[in-house]
């Protein structure tokens, strides 16, 4: 007999890459009309799990049931025949055509004239049921990423998906626009569709689930339903230990002023003001969190500040000197380190080995008799730097691009922290990373704190920025609309800011 | 089965000699072709080709004669591509040189040469390091695109040159051909007896491979080279200087070149005239990428591309092929290696 029930069950599913399992004899169901989270740190196996259901990845081994019926799934073509729909990490909108012309791209039937007034109507119809607010002429490219995300909902809507699949899809949004997306994702549910959330923040995952299946290396851990769990345990089943939410933050005199920004204007990359009238500061011993969504300005803020991008306008000092527009290698040599967040293309050269990654900044000063490098110092150092900061890597001689993401960061981490900066930048220093090496890091920045540098911290991540701030200051549309203490906050204040609805008079 | 291209996570040396030596292969059953289309057994003509080039002492001593240039010129280029910095110009800048100590010679021919040739290397260096570094300033300063400048500044080269020989130059001694007077004496670069090595080049040139060794693999300038070539962004954020290193490799790379243009005047033409590089500074962006961009490997390959240059001119003579055939050779040994590139980089798996 047919169980109507189960929109989707995988029985058995294995998935092996080259060196792991991927998908270890994974069982997974998702009921009709339930939403259902996949929880796990990175690297779980969560996407590569629905990329098998998708039909982007082949299965080594296992059965897929859509609806009671075995299936075949060779392509997202096959899939979206069977009414699954998922929605990526990255868009694949495209920027210059309308919101209607991406919906029915692939779509357009048979026609030599494009039916546009149809399709309107019918993503009008949609957008309505499920309480989306659209405007399907408006272009791709005016939109914000949590309309564009919309979109993409849609899409897989108008393709007839009852099978939604959504990973990580609030990385991208603020607090409210994510509130927004739940309340769709709800409607969809009571509506009898099936929404599977891949996530790996717990305080979402208990807002919008159903049921919850935990995933830990590859393998299922267990399937829960929501109000028969707590934060706390499904945390344990994720990382397999009890994690330490609140860091212990160390008491720190704070000290002098390191960091002094008054009045300062950046353009990005499109030549657009990206950072607009900001003032700053951060003291010895002090930890300043920007708060904000990703493409706020953060990104040219910290680069202005460390001498790799052009300030337009106001000044920059540090311990006192101005150093406004620099070049790099004095701010560096003056104790500025920098953790980039693109910790691959701009912080690392992963072609080089790891020894020849960690020497980069002070080569200079392990050169002997003329221009020669001292190679045994050099040895040495990195050695040190291996053990102290708990690198996996076999030798110093490795080529850096051997190793894990959270190896990777744990490399610039060591670069950085070893010259003993004086001010630190650090931009989304734990993104990508798995629990425990994010850990690792937050304890060494907090280590850095204690031993008197001034950190100039940029995240996402909320939890983060609390956690380690002495003061939050939020970024919006390159102002900053707000500082204030860490023990005053209030994460919804913040949320506020973070979407622009707030901003504190000083 | 599917066929799948990813990153390979090692280097490897032998992969890399390996497609090296393919490369060679390949490029010479492709000329094999043409040689057979010209109604030629190739077989017959590569056999020339290696007996002009390395049969005889006499052969030998003109392949050196040609690989002195290709060495010099592909030592520089060899620092530059390591940096990413794509100098196409050593041809000019080995013109440059040429020019540079056509000028002291013909200034200074009483002077003895204990004086004067060093004069001539130092400022046939100077030369072709400048016309090495204003490419290299508009590329630092400005981002304008080496390849077009360093290509242009070739053609300003070559037409100065023509300039001075038609013109202001032109000897008196010469029956109007364009050439400047022949040198002093004390201007010509001594030979090994009964060849035209110019030994002293020569010896320049051995000293510069060890040098270049040193600085590119032992010496912090070589560390900032390398670290820039693979990722400027990544050099940038670490403080090293782009500036300082395109500049630097400019110099290096436009200075040996000069080196090479003073060795052919003094050495080989013993004056300035039109057609004093046979193209060594274009046949040395060939050298360099064979070499894998290697001093020692510079050296094994400027040999080699010396002697072809000896052979191509051997069936020239001996079967009245075209010497082009060579510079299709060249072509193709320089598509491969380019090619066979992604095969050191990347590796192919087999999937299901």
């Amino acid at each position: 007999m047919i169980n109507e029930e189960l929109a989707v069950k995988m029985v058995g599913i294995t998935k092996r890459f080259p060196g792991v399992i991927a998908n270890n004899n994974i069982n997974f169901e998702v009921k009709r009309g339930e939403i259902h989270s996949l929880l796990g740190e990175n690297g779980a196996g969560k996407t590569t799990l629905m990329n098998i259901l998708y039909g982007l990845y082949a299965m080594d081994k296992g059965e897929i049931y859509i609806y009671g019926e075995k299936v075949d799934i060779g392509s997202p073509k096959d899939a979206i025949k069977l009414g699954i729909g998922m929605i990526h990490q990255h868009f694949t909108l495209v920027p210059p055509f309308t919101v209607t012309e991406n919906i029915i791209l692939g779509y357009e039937g048979n026609n030599l004239i494009l039916k546009t007034d149809e399709a309107e109507k019918r993503i009008m119809e949609l957008a309505e049921k499920y309480g989306f607010e659209v405007d399907p002429r408006k272009k791709v490219m005016y939109l914000s990423v949590g309309e564009q995300q919309r979109v993409e909902i849609l899409k897989a809507l108008y393709r007839g998906a009852k099978i939604l699949i959504l990973d990580e899809p609030t990385s991208v949004l603020t607090p409210p626009e994510t509130k927004q997306l739940f309340n769709i994702l709800r409607r969809m549910a009571d509506e009898g569709k099936s929404v599977i959330f891949i996530s790996h923040k717990l305080d979402e995952v208990m807002e919008i689930s159903d049921r919850i299946t935990v995933l830990r290396k590859g393998k299922v851990v267990s399937t829960v339903s929501k109000d028969e769990t707590s934060k706390r345990e499904l945390a344990k089943m994720m990382v397999g230990r009890e994690v330490i939410f609140l860091l212990s933050r160390p008491e720190v005199e704070v000290g002098e002023i390191v960091l002094d920004v008054q009045g300062l204007f950046v353009l990005d990359d499109r030549g657009l003001t990206a950072v607009k009238n900001v003032y700053l500061n951060v003291r010895r011993g002090e930890i300043l969190g920007i708060a904000g969504v990703a493409g706020n300005g953060q990104k040219e803020l910290a680069e202005a500040i460390v001498g790799v991008r052009k300030a337009l306008k106001g000044k920059i000092f540090v311990e006192g000197k101005n150093v406004t527009n620099r070049p790099p290698y004095e701010l560096m040599s003056m104790g500025i380190g920098y953790i980039t967040e693109d910790r691959v293309g701009k912080g690392l050269i992963i072609d080089l080995t790891v020894k020849e990654n960690l020497i980069s900044k002070v080569y200079s000063a392990m050169t002997r008799k003329l221009f020669f490098l001292d190679k045994d110092l050099a040895e040495r150092y990195s050695k040190w730097l291996i053990k102290e900061f708990d690198i996996v890597a076999p030798s110093p001689e490795t080529p850096a691009k051997t190793l894990s993401g959270g190896n990777l960061q744990k490399l610039l981490l060591a670069r950085e922290l070893a010259i003993e900066p004086t001010l630190l930048v650090a931009s989304q220093p734990t993104r990508g990373l798995d629990v425990g090496a994010t850990e690792y890091i937050r304890e060494r920045l907090l280590e850095q704190k204690k031993r008197g540098t001034a950190i100039l911290l940029i995240s996402e991540d909320l939890e983060e920025i609390l956690g380690l701030s002495d003061r939050v200051a939020v970024m919006y549309e390159g102002e900053i609309m707000g500082v204030l203490p860490v023990k005053d906050a209030n994460i919804e204040d913040i949320g506020l800011m973070m979407a622009g609805a707030k901003r504190l008079n000083r | 089965m599917k066929l799948r291209i990813e990153r390979s996570p090692f280097y490897s040396r032998l992969k890399s000699i390996a497609v090296m030596f393919t490369s060679i292969i390949l490029a010479l059953a492709l000329v094999a072709v043409i040689f057979y289309l010209y109604g030629v057994n190739p077989l017959i003509a590569y056999g020339k080709i290696f007996r002009g080039a390395f049969g005889s002492p006499y052969a030998w001593s003109e392949t050196m004669v040609k690989a002195i240039p290709l060495l010099l010129c592909g030592l520089g280029l060899a620092v530059a591509f390591k940096a990413i910095i794509w100098n196409i110009g050593a041809e000019g800048q080995l013109l440059i040189g040429a020019i540079m100590a056509t000028w002291i010679a013909l200034s200074f021919p009483d002077i003895p040469s204990t004086l004067l040739i060093p004069l001539m290397f130092a400022l046939g260096f100077l030369g072709g390091a400048i016309w090495g570094l204003i490419p290299g300033l508009l590329k630092a300063k400005l981002g304008v695109d080496e390849i077009i400048t360093t290509l242009m500044m070739n053609y300003i080269a070559d037409n100065l040159l023509k300039h001075l020989v038609y013109g202001p130059w032109k000897g008196s001694e010469e029956w109007g051909f364009p050439y400047t007077n022949k040198f002093s004496y004390s201007a010509q670069l001594p030979r090994i007896p009964g060849t035209r090595i110019h030994y002293p080049t020569l010896l320049i040139g051995l000293i510069l491979t060890v040098s270049i060794y040193v600085l590119l693999m032992k010496s912090k300038w070589g560390y900032e080279i390398r670290v820039v070539g693979e990722s400027r962004e990544a050099a940038r954020y670490a403080g090293i200087s782009f500036t300082k290193i395109v500049l630097l490799v400019m110099v290096v790379s436009g200075g040996l070149a000069g080196l090479a243009g003073v060795g052919e005047v003094a050495g080989i033409q013993h004056r300035l005239r039109v057609g004093v590089s046979p193209g060594y500074g274009y046949t040395a962006i060939i050298v360099a990428w064979l070499g894998r961009l290697h001093p020692l490997g510079v050296l094994a390959s400027s040999i080699l591309f010396g002697g072809l240059m000896v052979g191509g001119d051997m069936i020239q003579v001996a079967m009245g092929l075209p010497f082009s055939v060579i510079n299709i050779f060249n072509g193709l040994i320089l598509l491969f290696i380019i090619g066979g590139e992604i095969l050191i980089r990347y590796r192919v798996i087999l999937t299901r």
